[in-house]
């Protein structure tokens, strides 16, 4: 990955780092010295990101249910439904819970959704999807703190900070696995006779399902049958 | 192929221009070949459909063509006009945060051309304009970067040919064959040629400080889509590209710049990316959390399965293109893995009983949609055509059977099962599943 004499480099960089209080003499120039230094202006105002598990990133600010109710009338209720019930095919943000096993599974902010800063996250950075990254922290706040008490995660008179929203004990957090096991199949690359040639039977087919749309002529336009 | 008026029911968005200058007698006749194979409504009234072939000669062969730059970007054929991506317009709320499927049954090779890549946007396509366009990279590195398009353009240059696949490919089989079609069963895949630089040259330019385990990967699109991906991943083989098959990226593909991981699932590929940040941690953003993790039967889920599992397909014959009358004729199909080259396909006619070795076409690339083939001789009996790759790790691609025993019908992505197409004695093909 890095040569020694790399290493070293970076060794002596993280050595000056600790001494340097200007970010510009922080490190070597690099290598090729193409672009410029970002400066904390700048990172600031991209710097968006918030980790799910413990919160950090989360900045200042502050935002009540009640605050978010309002909020969500305005911003949020024609998609996601008056009550988080979702519109149409839209993401519907309540319910499920205790249906991840079932045939027809509902995973919501309420039943999978295994970190509460990332609710904050995602809205912040994605929603409204008209206009995204247009809300303040606060209202972003607000609106977090009412989709976790509409899943009743939080009592009605919770406000989210920076501090409460990473202790918000979510009902699907222990539930991840995050490293894969995969391959999780050991199949053999078997040639002959592999299967009973008699037990050979199709289980299912697409035929006459008319769930496909055309595959020549203009786009198609077909809806649920 | 066989002609078939009931497969074949296209009208085309526009009506189709001759090239000119043509006679007024060369602009009935080229009017009526082309609505004659490509069947405008009610099938027109002509004699012969193949009244411009031999003896005859034909009306573009006794008049002047077009000029150079009268098309000076080019397209397609007008007969082409079907070869496009579509969609699926029930699956989605809107088009916007949605998926396009690439063409598979009229493409040929192991590139996709770049109008037909397949799409999967989650707050639609930006319009950017690469002067104000900024890569950032910041977090745990010893000199935080800002790097214009210009700049981007002057690192050490690397082009690698990698396929990209939505791990949502055949989401909606895990319980039954549902898509009576190659493009909509299996066109969330593509492969490209991309030109770019290499990740870690950017990340040695930036330093990484010794706590730095993790990366966030951040698009400019409305979503500011983002993926954690682990440090070592970045360093390995990780391209930021600026190009694909030898143009500028298609802004529907990340312009004017892109991150490829190669073999591992499409969304983590980060289009219009504009940052990257190094920490000691995971981010657990929504699109790793909330989507983009696998549901198992028990209730649990997996989180962060990045790689995409061997797979492969049959791509002739298939629903689209049906096979006609008895006789010999060449199966196709692609093969990829993520874990790098596929060693080896082989090829059932007979649901999985019996098996033989396809031939691989050269050149077979690591993370790169690899060709097979296998020559058949159809006797127009009844057939269960499968294909099963084992890449070079020894992993063999399972049937659905096996997937399910493991996974149940949940999990959503990552179904790399073994496509059965069913073949009927009048040529059709179905998508099947088999018990």
């Amino acid at each position: 990955m890095y040569s020694s004499r790399k290493r070293g480099l970076l060794l002596a960089a993280v050595l000056f780092a600790t001494a340097a209080v200007d970010f510009a003499g922080a490190a070597e120039p690099g290598y090729f010295g193409y672009g410029s230094v970002a400066t904390p202006a700048q990172i600031a105002g991209w710097d968006i990101d918030v980790r799910g598990e413990d919160g950090a990133g989360l900045p200042p600010g502050r935002g009540t249910v009640d605050r978010g109710a309002e909020v969500y009338a305005e911003q949020c209720a024609a998609c996601h439904g008056t009550f988080g019930e979702g519109e149409g095919r839209l993401p519907k943000l309540v319910g499920g819970v205790g249906s991840l096993r079932d045939e027809r599974p509902e995973p919501t902010v309420g039943s999978y959704w295994p970190f509460a800063p990332t609710l904050w996250d995602y809205i912040n950075r994605a929603m409204p999807m008209a206009a995204p990254h247009t809300l303040s922290a606060d209202d972003v706040y607000a609106l977090t703190a009412y989709i976790l008490s509409l899943n009743d995660l939080v009592p009605n008179e919770f406000v989210a900070d920076r501090n409460s929203l990473p202790k918000v004990k979510m009902r699907n957090r222990d539930s991840f696995m995050w490293t894969d096991p995969r391959p999780d199949t050991m199949a053999k690359p078997c040639m002959n006779a592999c299967v009973d040639a008699a037990g050979v039977r199709i289980s299912s087919t697409a035929e006459g399902k008319n769930l496909t749309p055309r595959t020549s002529g203009p786009l198609d336009t077909m809806q649920p049958k | 192929m066989r002609y078939d008026p009931l497969r074949s029911k296209a009208v085309l968005s526009k009506p189709v221009g001759p090239p000119a200058p043509l006679g007024r007698r060369g602009f009935l006749g080229l009017g009526a070949a082309l609505t004659g194979s490509f069947a405008l409504g009610a099938r027109p009234a002509i004699a012969d459909p193949a009244q411009h072939s031999p003896p005859a000669d034909a009306p573009w062969s006794q008049s002047i063509g077009a000029g150079v730059v009268d098309r000076p970007y080019g397209r397609p054929a007008d007969t082409e006009a079907s070869v496009i991506r579509r969609n699926v317009p029930w699956l989605t709320a809107g088009a916007e945060s949605s998926v396009s499927f690439s063409p598979l049954q009229d493409l040929h090779g192991i590139i996709t051309p770049n109008g037909l890549f397949f799409e999967r946007h989650h707050a639609g396509r930006p319009d950017i304009d690469p002067a104000q366009h900024r890569l950032m990279i910041h977090g745990l590195v010893e000199r935080p970067l800002l790097l214009t398009m210009k700049d981007i353009l002057r690192f050490p240059q690397v082009t690698r040919i990698h396929f990209i696949e939505c791990p949502a490919n055949g989401g909606m089989e895990w319980r039954a064959a549902q898509m009576n079609s190659l493009q909509f069963r299996h066109g969330m895949i593509s492969c490209a040629e991309w030109t770019g630089v290499r990740l870690s040259t950017l990340l040695e330019e930036t330093g990484v400080r010794k706590e730095a385990k993790w990366a966030m990967v951040e698009g400019a699109d409305g979503a500011h889509m983002n993926r954690s991906l682990p440090l070592d991943k970045c360093l390995d083989d990780c391209l930021v590209v600026y190009a694909q098959n030898g143009e500028a990226l298609r802004p529907e593909q990340g312009y004017p710049l892109r991150l490829v991981v190669p073999g591992w699932e499409g969304n983590v590929n980060i289009k219009w990316l504009r940052r990257i940040k190094l920490g000691d941690k995971p981010w657990h953003s929504r699109e790793e959390t909330s989507k983009y993790t696998d549901l198992m039967p028990d209730g649990t889920s997996r989180g962060f399965t990045w790689l995409i599992d061997a797979k492969s397909v049959i791509t002739f014959p298939c629903p689209e293109k049906p096979l006609d009358v008895p006789g010999l004729y060449e199966i196709r199909g692609l093969a990829w893995t993520g874990n790098g080259k596929v060693k080896r396909v082989d090829v059932s006619m007979d649901g999985g009983v019996n098996w033989q070795s396809a031939r691989l076409h050269d050149p077979v690339l690591s993370k790169a949609l690899t060709r097979f083939t296998l020559p058949w001789r159809w006797d127009g009996r009844p057939a269960l055509l499968e294909s099963r790759v084992i890449d070079e790790t020894g992993y063999v691609q399972p049937t659905i059977a096996q997937l399910r025993k493991q996974r149940g019908t949940n999990s959503v992505y990552h179904n790399n099962s073994i496509q059965t197409w069913q073949i009927k004695p009048d040529g059709s093909v179905f998508n099947v599943q088999l018990a």
